[in-house]
């Protein structure tokens, strides 16, 4: 792998943002609006529940970490359609670019997005509803670093899923995560899913690092759904990766790279 | 002339099974040579290309360029060869610096800023460096794809239809600096185009496919004159509408 050429991609992802407000824009207002409506709708559950004392904590930290998978994964398949769009992919490939340079560079894009809007949307919840992010304590960052490869696996399967069935299917870089997200225990625990759903949950990663974050604001020790959500996201990487490696040489065989790149 | 550059041997394309779009074609070119790949729509000139820059993989026979297999050593001979097609653009959104520094990083160019400032004025589009590409014209849009693929500096250049929707001046334009990069550099190019002048001036060697086999290989003046046609274009005419059993300067093929 050539880290010269992650490079020059991770810039030409950037150049996109750099030169477009609207881009820029759509980066920030989303993730804001998520969290004023769960960030008003807990204040208004306190006001009338007042045994859930640390609402506010749940589900705005539940947001903000839901965002992370979000905009991992939306790094990669929006980085992906970006060359679909500008019908540039056949450039790209006719250039030496490795496929795991490519992949590599929209993970990069991927993380450079999370810690951008994870920092904003962590300031616009402190200052709105007084929620501080670090009190969820040490556990944090392998959280976050958690929820990052599970947006990576997520992100790298929907390209290839991408690849196969071309621009038609685009809109699964939005609806792949959004699919996950009931089965997640993202806004409540896996105990309010019935119970044949369980199994489903838990084999989710994001589902162990909820459970934890939940488990770390009440004081707990979220460290063994932490290594649960980490060997899980091992395994979807690797399965993700496979499948983009499979679907790829598929594209190559069947001429669908060059179809989509010039659709 | 050199060195063959790129060998192809029985090279046979399938996207649908048992309906080759390229049929045990066999060629190869040699350092500074300009082979004009020819045929009617479908002929598999396109995908030629694209089995050549490894975009789409053989269902079966031999691809070498310089000496490597591909599509196995890829990044090897992409590395040091180029493409420009007018159905390849850059993206609009960015400038034209932006797409051009982002290439000259993926081929590890060195000075990148001075050789883009370079081609681009040589190219006559250098007062547009800082606009965005959406807002070039055609032609300016079809010398900055040939400037992409001059970054590296190219001992191959592939170029599928490049003066495709250029008016008549800037077309010549873009011959003349092909003519004179083939004088100067020694490039070695193999070019796809409807536009027979285009492969007139260009190409050394023309190969005239239908249906994804060879039909008919030799120079420009050599081809016509077998087929006791006007001009290329003519022949071209001919070629793709008549049978072939019935073109007296066709090459047999003995599996057909």
């Amino acid at each position: 792998m050539s880290r010269g050429r992650i490079w020059a991609l991770v810039l030409r992802y950037t150049y996109v943002y750099r030169r477009s407000v609207l881009r820029i824009l759509e980066i920030f207002f989303w993730p804001a609006v998520d969290l004023l409506v769960w960030g008003f709708l807990t204040l208004y559950l306190e006001q009338r529940e007042r045994e859930l004392p640390s609402g506010v904590t749940f589900l705005v930290g539940a947001v903000i970490f839901w965002d992370v998978i979000y905009r991992s994964q939306q790094g990669i398949t929006i980085s992906f359609l970006e060359d679909v769009w500008s019908r540039n992919l056949l450039n790209l490939f006719s250039a030496p670019v490795r496929v795991s340079e490519f992949v590599g560079a929209t993970c990069v894009v991927g993380i450079l997005k999370t810690v951008v809007v994870g920092l904003y949307l962590a300031l616009l919840a402190f200052f709105l509803y007084r929620f501080n992010l670090l009190a969820v304590g040490p556990s944090l960052l392998p959280l976050f670093v958690n929820l990052l490869l599970m947006g990576w696996a997520l992100g790298i399967a929907t390209t290839a899923l991408l690849l196969r069935w071309g621009q038609a299917a685009e809109a699964l870089a939005w609806a792949v995560p959004l699919a996950i997200q009931p089965f997640a225990a993202v806004f409540y625990p896996v105990s309010a899913l019935p119970s044949w759903l369980h199994p489903l949950a838990w084999a989710i990663p994001a589902t162990h690092v909820f459970e934890g974050m939940r488990l770390a604001l009440r004081g707990g020790s979220a460290w063994s759904h932490l290594l649960l959500a980490t060997l899980l996201n091992f395994v979807y990487l690797a399965l993700a990766g496979l499948l983009f490696s499979f679907l790829f040489s598929e594209a190559r065989r069947k001429g669908l790279l060059v179809k989509i790149g010039t659709q | 002339m050199g060195e063959f550059v790129i060998s192809v041997e029985e090279l046979r394309k399938e996207f649908l099974r048992d309906r080759p779009v390229v049929n045990g074609l066999s060629f190869s070119l040699r350092r500074g040579e300009a082979l004009g790949l020819l045929g009617p729509n479908g002929a598999g000139k396109t995908t030629v290309i694209h089995l050549l820059l490894g975009l789409t993989t053989p269902t079966s026979g031999k691809i070498t360029i310089f000496g490597l297999p591909m599509p196995e050593k890829r990044v090897e001979v992409l590395e040091r060869l180029n493409f420009a097609s007018a159905y390849a653009l850059l993206p609009s959104n960015l400038t034209v610096r932006q797409n051009l520094m982002t290439f000259a990083r993926l081929y590890g160019v060195a000075r990148p800023r001075e050789k883009i400032e370079r081609l681009l004025s040589e190219l006559e589009i250098g007062p547009r460096i800082d606009q965005v590409t959406g807002q070039l014209s055609a032609g300016e849009a079809a010398r900055l794809s040939l400037c992409k693929a001059l970054l590296n500096e190219p001992e191959i250049l592939l170029l599928d239809e490049p003066t495709a929707g250029l008016d008549p001046d800037i077309a010549d334009k873009v011959r003349q600096l092909l003519r004179r990069l083939r004088a100067e550099r020694g490039i070695a190019m193999i070019y796809t185009s409807h536009n027979m002048r285009d492969v007139e001036e260009v190409c050394d060697r023309v190969l005239f496919l239908r249906k994804g086999r060879l039909l008919v290989e030799g120079s420009p003046e050599e081809v016509v004159r077998s087929f006791r046609c006007e001009d290329l274009e003519k022949l071209f005419i001919q070629l793709a509408r008549e049978r072939k059993q019935d073109l007296p300067g066709a090459i047999s093929e003995e599996h057909e």
